[in-house]
């Protein structure tokens, strides 16, 4: 396979050594389908072992190997080199964090403000050991559907221009879960949320430049969570609950199969296993 | 109180104010305009004219009104330029300091609407 030599213009930083960042540039010999996140890992493997960066499943479900490159927030993992169509690529960490070493950030503000809008369902039903599923229509789902893949990469607050201003804002990442939670039928949290995000430093801090949107590499669109996190603080939302699946039909269906065996020690099947449990499978 | 209630105040004066601020201007600076629409007005800033309309109850629910939510809007977006540009933990100083203006502001101006409404006539 025919192989490119595209030089690598990383950017070095150590706070404890340097005194401010720099470029160091590698040439790597690429072929037709690797990452720049496999380049990153020739440079690291062969060249300079000294370069520190985040990589972890290299399929664009993790979001750790996010950072800025060719000016864009991108993940590695998923940005094809010879499609950035350019002799020189140049890489640098994230914007608006703190830099820890070379391409790896700081990423604790995003978490703190994840975890503030409560990122999780509440419900008074809701407890440790559910004994029924909950209802939710196709149409429920769809509602926070696209904000469920968000993978906590923060490449939406490195191009937010808001988030270089001011810290104290929630962020696009933050606010587009308070509005996935919100939206989800199970949850009834929805006011609790509202309190934390309907502040001048939550939702009426965006400015709505919708760069968070145009950088998120799953297609997430958090400036118009955003949008109507606002609409829905002013007007109210409409949102439907769900609620707990009616008992279940003492008698089976005859098309439906027997379910497996559970695997875990002491699961209860609910009367809807084959009966035989750990046994059958031993 | 919640920032969205207090948004929507602002967009809600800035509405209000259209109609009343457009009174205002037409009423006051846009006489040939009212003419336009067959309505005569003769110096609207001689003092006769002006004391006239101060003795007017509609006038002084209107200029209440007008003082009351200008001094809302601008404030309102006083306060919002200034904790875009200020640190978070003054943001309730920022606040405060806004309405203590606010309120002197709009006694002021109270009272000068309602001195000119008890001298009506004069």
């Amino acid at each position: 396979m025919e192989r490119k030599t595209i030089v690598f213009k990383i950017q070095r930083y150590a706070p404890n050594q340097d005194k401010e960042p720099y470029f160091k540039s590698y040439e790597v010999p690429v072929e037709q389908g690797m990452t720049i996140l496999e380049c990153l890992w020739y440079i690291k493997e062969n060249l300079d072992s000294t370069i520190s960066f985040r990589s972890s499943c290299r399929m664009g479900i993790c979001g750790s190997c996010a950072m800025f490159i060719q000016g864009r927030p991108r993940l590695a993992c998923e940005t094809q080199t010879l499609e950035l169509k350019s002799s020189t690529i140049e890489i640098k960490p994230l914007p608006n964090y703190d830099i820890i070493k070379d391409l790896v950030v700081d990423q604790r503000n995003l978490f703190r403000n994840h975890k503030k809008v409560k990122p999780y369902i509440i419900s008074e039903k809701a407890t440790s050991n559910p004994t029924k599923e909950y209802i939710q229509s196709v149409a429920q789902l769809e509602q926070y559907l696209q904000f469920n893949y968000c993978l906590k990469c923060g490449c939406c607050l490195a191009a937010c221009p808001t988030m270089a201003t001011d810290t104290n804002f929630l962020g696009p990442q933050a606010l587009a879960q308070a509005f996935r939670y919100n939206t989800d039928s199970r949850d009834r949290a929805g006011n609790a949320r509202f309190q934390i995000v309907d502040t001048f430093e939550g939702i009426w801090r965006c400015h709505m430049a919708g760069a968070c949107s145009d950088a998120c590499p799953k297609g997430v669109d958090p400036a118009m969570a955003i949008q109507l996190l606002k609409r829905h603080s002013i007007f109210g939302s409409r949102k439907e609950y769900s609620d707990y699946a009616g008992p279940l039909p003492k008698n089976r269906r005859p098309d439906i199969p027997d379910a497996p065996a559970p695997t875990v020690k002491g699961a209860r099947t609910n009367g809807r296993g084959n009966g035989k449990g750990k046994k059958g499978r031993r | 109180m919640r920032e969205s209630r207090l948004w929507f105040l602002f967009v809600l004066a800035g509405a209000c104010m259209i109609v009343l601020l457009g009174a205002h201007l037409f009423v006051m600076h846009l006489e040939t305009f009212m003419g336009y629409l067959g309505i005569t007005i003769h110096e609207p800033l001689a003092y006769a004219e002006v004391m006239a309309r101060a003795k007017s109850v509609s006038w002084l629910v209107i200029y209440m009104a007008l003082l009351i939510l200008a001094l809302y809007h601008g404030l309102y977006g006083v306060r919002s330029v200034l904790l875009e540009t200020i640190n978070m933990k003054h943001h309730s100083t920022v606040t405060a300091v806004i309405v203590i203006v606010g309120l002197i502001a709009a006694v002021f101006g109270s009272y000068i609407v309602i001195q000119s409404y008890m001298m009506g006539g004069l």
